[in-house]
């Protein structure tokens, strides 16, 4: 099954002091008191981070929720807008795939793929043996996963305490949290390149089509920055 | 309007879960030496990146309701914080969330 100690050591990554633990926990607690204002009950708000636990696809859904988006709709949009977990898994599968680990683990585990834990992984994969990556993965994913349900919680009977300005300064946490961690790790040309792009691409094209922008942006910057780095080295 | 919800949130999930269960299942015979390895590797920077500064740019949300000049004088002085403190990633992010705050209660 799952090795207990690889399992601890991906829960306790999440503990460290800049974590992205600290962006995921706040934004997680504006996401509950979202959900509130918008009339789910407790029980369905801790259902829908159990479930979808990705902030932007969360977004997306209360947005749609509003302006009373049909069932169709609000798939489509929030599949776009968190299509951009497809390569964030194709990236770290590989990293994690051992032939003496059963693929249950890899189907149950891709649901832990979040920007958070996808950074933690990425930080600290090489210190771990190969054959028991994805147990160190799936504790990765359930830290951060319990701390987003546990977030939702809060920020769900926080609502009430937490005024317009307190809730617009946790809204920014995590895109700057995730935009200094994007800077922090530009250190190839490949990679700064595909950031660099990315940031500038993404804004770029949502001028065409909002919808369609982070994935059309980072498809072009991403295959930009590969040419590059192929050229140049990395 | 409660099964209506019950069932939007399965519809995000679903829509969420689908692009996870892809990267599983393409990923299955991709080695991590390879280029398509890498291409995805580049891809999956950039999307993120591409969203986060679409996040910024172009929030949803309470965040498009802070004026463009307050969301950027907080980017700016995150990036500052972030390496006049070494490349610390806490200073920045819990600091961007009292500017802003602070910031938006003067604007309105």
């Amino acid at each position: 099954m799952i090795n207990p100690k690889y399992f601890l050591k991906g829960v306790l990554c999440s503990r460290k002091f800049d974590s992205p633990a600290i962006a995921l926990g706040a934004s997680f607690i504006a996401i509950g008191a979202l959900l509130k204002n918008l009339g789910f009950t407790i029980q369905e708000s801790i259902l829908s981070t159990f479930l979808t636990y990705a902030l932007p696809g969360s977004l997306v859904m209360a947005e749609s929720m509003l302006i009373g988006a049909s069932l169709i709709n609000i798939f489509l949009a929030v599949w776009l807008v968190n299509s951009r977990l497809y390569p964030m898994t194709v990236s770290i599968m590989p990293l994690l795939k051992h032939e003496s680990q059963p693929r249950w683990k890899y189907y149950l585990s891709c649901h832990f793929v979040a920007v958070s834990s996808w950074l933690i992984l990425k930080s600290n994969y090489e210190e771990i043996e190969k054959n028991y990556r994805i147990d160190f993965w799936i504790g990765i994913g359930t830290a951060t996963w319990l701390i987003a349900i546990f977030s939702t919680v809060l920020g769900y009977y926080a609502a009430d305490f937490l005024n317009k300005d307190m809730i617009i300064g946790l809204t920014i946490v995590n895109p700057i949290y995730f935009m200094c961690a994007m800077i922090g790790v530009m250190k190839t040309i490949q990679l700064s390149s595909a950031i660099l792009l990315g940031a500038i691409l993404g804004p770029i094209f949502y001028f065409i089509s909002p919808e369609w922008s982070v994935l059309i942006g980072g498809v072009v910057a991403g295959t930009v920055a590969y040419l590059i780095g192929e050229k140049y080295g990395n | 309007m409660a099964t209506n919800i019950i069932l939007i949130i399965l519809v995000t999930s679903f829509a969420t879960y689908i692009s996870r269960f892809l990267g599983a299942f393409t990923s299955e015979k991709i080695v991590e030496t390879s280029k398509i390895y890498k291409w995805f590797n580049c891809v999956a920077y950039s999307t993120l990146a591409a969203l986060i500064s679409r996040m910024l740019i172009f929030p949803s949300g309470d965040l498009s309701d802070v004026h463009y000049i307050l969301r950027i004088t907080v980017i700016l002085l995150s990036i500052l914080i972030f390496y006049v403190t070494k490349r610390n990633l806490v200073y920045p992010t819990v600091l961007s969330a009292i500017i802003l705050a602070t910031l938006n209660s003067f604007a309105v």
